[in-house]
C-alpha cells in the first residue's frame, strides 16, 4: 500500500518531451507547468475551474489544469498552448484568430484555442451554435466572443478547403 | 487561492483505497475527477490531512450491459464516457441525456458519475437521473459491499447515506422504460440549473395510451433530487396528452423547497419546476410504443 507523502517524484510528457520532477503534493498542473516549467502560455485566472483560462489538453483531451494536481499526472501526456504552436509561424487556428481580431487583452486566448483545437479534432464542421456552446466554459471577459466564433469558424472552413485541395 | 497542505496517495485497487480511507481517521477525502473537491480544496472550504486517488482503481471502470437489460456502470466512468457510450444510450438514454447537461467539455472528460453522486449537490444533473432511473448504488468498507437505492441514497444538502469510510463503487441501472423525458433550465450551458426536471413514464401494456407510473425528479428545488409525487399520482392511471402535462405541471409546484438565492427566487424555481414537468413529460410524450 502507498503511504501518503506530502511531496513525491513525478514523470510524464510535457509537449512531446519527457519531465521529471519532485512536487509538493498540493501542487496544480496550472502552476507546475507555469512555476516549474516555465510554460507560462498557460494562465491562471479563477483557481476554482469556472474561467478555462488554464485549460490544457492531456491525452489529448481538454481538462482544467487549476483542478488537477501535478502529482496526478504519472505517466500522462499534457499539451498546453506552447505544444500546439508550431516552430514556425502560427497554427491554422491561431492564424484564424489573428486575422479575426479575437482576441482583445489575450487572456482568456490559450484556452480558448486549446478548447476550440479539441473541438476541431472531434468536428470539422461544427455550426455556430455548437461553437458558442464549446466555448462557454471559456471566460472572455473583456466579451469579444463574437470575432472568437468567427475565427473558429474561419479555420475549419480554411481546414476543409485544405482537405478538399489535397484529395 | 492554493490547498492547505495535504498527503497523496494514489491507491492501486479497490482494497487499497479502503485500507488508505480507513487508515485515515476522517482525515481523509478520496479523490475521482476532482471537479467538486479541488475547488473546495482551492478555497479551502475542506482542508483533508490525505487525498487518497482513486483514479488508478480499475475496479471502479467500465460500463457493462447486464443480463436484466440494464447496466453496471463504474464510478470512475466520466460524463464524456456516460454521454458517448452505445450502451448507456440505447439501455437508459435519460442517463446519457442528464451526462450532457453537466459542466463543460473540459469538465466532462474530467469528472465522474460516482463523484457527481458522492458530492451530491442538489442541483446536479446525475443524482436527479439515477433516483428517476430507480437505479442501485453500490458502496465498499470494512464492513463489506452494501447495495443502497438512489431514492434513499440522497440525504441533505452535500449528504449522503456513505458512511465516512465508505466508497461508492458504481450504480447498476436497471433498463429504461422507452417514455422518457430530461429538460432543465441554466443561465448558462455548463452553468448548474436553476431547475431541471427527469422523467421516466411507464405505460399499460394494454393501452399504451395510458400512463401506469411515472417516475419524475426535479433538480435545483430542494435540498437533494425531490421525487414529484403530487404529479406522479395525478399521472397513474391517466391518458397522457398536452393536457394531462400541464396538470401535471401545476401539480408538481407543492412538491418543491426551492433555495432563494441571487441566481433565483424561490418562487421563480417554483414556476420553473412547473414549466419544466410539464416539457419532460411532452418530450416522453412521442418517446411512448404505440403498441405493445
Amino acid at each position: 500500500m502507498p503511504a501518503p507523502r506530502e511531496r513525491l517524484a513525478v514523470r510524464l510528457t510535457v509537449n512531446g518531451g519527457p519531465v521529471e520532477r519532485v512536487v509538493e503534493a498540493r501542487r496544480s498542473l496550472a502552476d507546475f507547468l507555469r512555476e516549474d516549467l516555465g510554460l507560462t502560455g498557460t494562465h491562471v485566472g479563477c483557481e476554482h475551474g469556472v474561467c478555462g483560462a488554464c485549460t490544457v489538453l492531456v491525452d489529448g483531451r481538454s481538462v482544467r489544469s487549476c483542478l488537477l494536481f501535478a502529482a496526478q499526472l504519472e505517466g500522462a501526456s499534457v499539451t498546453t498552448i506552447e505544444g500546439l504552436t508550431p516552430a514556425e509561424g502560427l497554427s491554422t487556428l491561431q492564424e484564424a484568430f489573428r486575422a479575426c481580431h479575437a482576441m482583445q487583452c489575450g487572456f482568456c486566448t490559450p484556452g480558448m484555442i486549446v478548447t476550440t483545437t479539441e473541438l476541431l479534432a472531434d468536428q470539422s464542421a461544427p455550426s455556430t451554435e455548437e461553437i458558442r456552446e464549446a466555448i462557454s466554459g471559456n471566460l472572455c471577459m473583456c466579451t469579444g466572443y463574437v470575432n472568437i466564433v468567427r475565427a473558429v469558424e474561419q479555420a475549419a472552413a480554411g481546414r476543409a478547403a485544405a482537405s478538399g485541395a489535397s484529395a | 487561492m492554493k490547498p492547505a497542505p495535504f498527503r497523496y496517495a494514489r491507491a492501486g485497487s479497490l482494497a487499497e483505497a479502503t485500507a488508505l480511507l480507513a487508515a485515515g481517521h476522517g482525515e481523509t477525502k478520496l479523490l475521482a475527477g476532482g471537479q467538486s473537491l479541488v475547488p473546495m480544496l482551492n478555497m479551502r472550504l475542506v482542508r483533508p490531512a490525505v487525498l487518497v486517488d482513486l483514479n488508478g482503481v480499475r475496479e471502479l471502470e467500465g460500463i457493462e450491459p447486464t443480463p436484466d437489460g440494464g447496466l453496471q456502470i463504474g464510478a470512475l466512468t466520466r460524463h464524456a464516457a456516460l454521454a458517448a457510450s452505445p450502451a448507456v444510450r440505447e439501455r437508459a438514454p435519460l442517463l446519457a441525456a442528464a451526462a450532457r447537461h453537466v459542466g463543460h467539455a473540459a469538465i466532462r472528460n474530467q469528472g465522474t458519475l460516482g463523484g457527481s453522486v458522492a458530492h451530491a449537490d442538489p442541483a446536479a444533473e446525475l443524482p436527479a437521473a439515477l433516483v428517476a432511473l430507480d437505479a442501485q448504488l453500490r458502496a465498499t468498507g470494512p464492513r463489506g459491499t452494501r447495495v443502497i437505492p438512489a431514492s434513499e441514497f440522497f440525504r441533505g444538502l452535500l449528504t449522503t447515506a456513505l458512511e465516512a469510510d465508505e466508497i461508492l463503487t458504481g450504480a447498476h441501472v436497471p433498463a429504461q422504460e422507452p417514455g422518457w423525458g430530461f429538460v432543465e433550465i441554466a443561465r448558462r450551458p455548463g452553468d448548474f440549473a436553476l431547475a431541471g426536471v427527469a422523467a421516466v413514464v411507464c405505460s399499460a401494456s394494454d393501452s399504451p395510451s395510458r400512463v401506469e407510473h411515472a417516475r419524475l425528479v426535479g433538480f435545483g428545488i430542494g435540498d437533494r433530487p425531490l421525487r414529484l409525487t403530487g404529479a406522479e399520482r395525478l399521472l397513474a392511471g391517466a391518458a397522457l396528452d398536452a393536457q394531462t402535462a400541464a396538470r401535471a405541471g401545476a401539480a408538481a409546484g407543492p412538491d418543491c423547497d426551492p433555495p432563494d438565492d441571487v441566481h433565483g427566487s424561490a418562487d421563480y424555481r417554483r414556476h420553473l419546476a412547473t414549466v419544466l414537468t410539464e416539457r419532460a413529460l411532452l418530450q416522453a410524450l412521442p418517446r411512448l410504443p404505440r403498441r405493445r
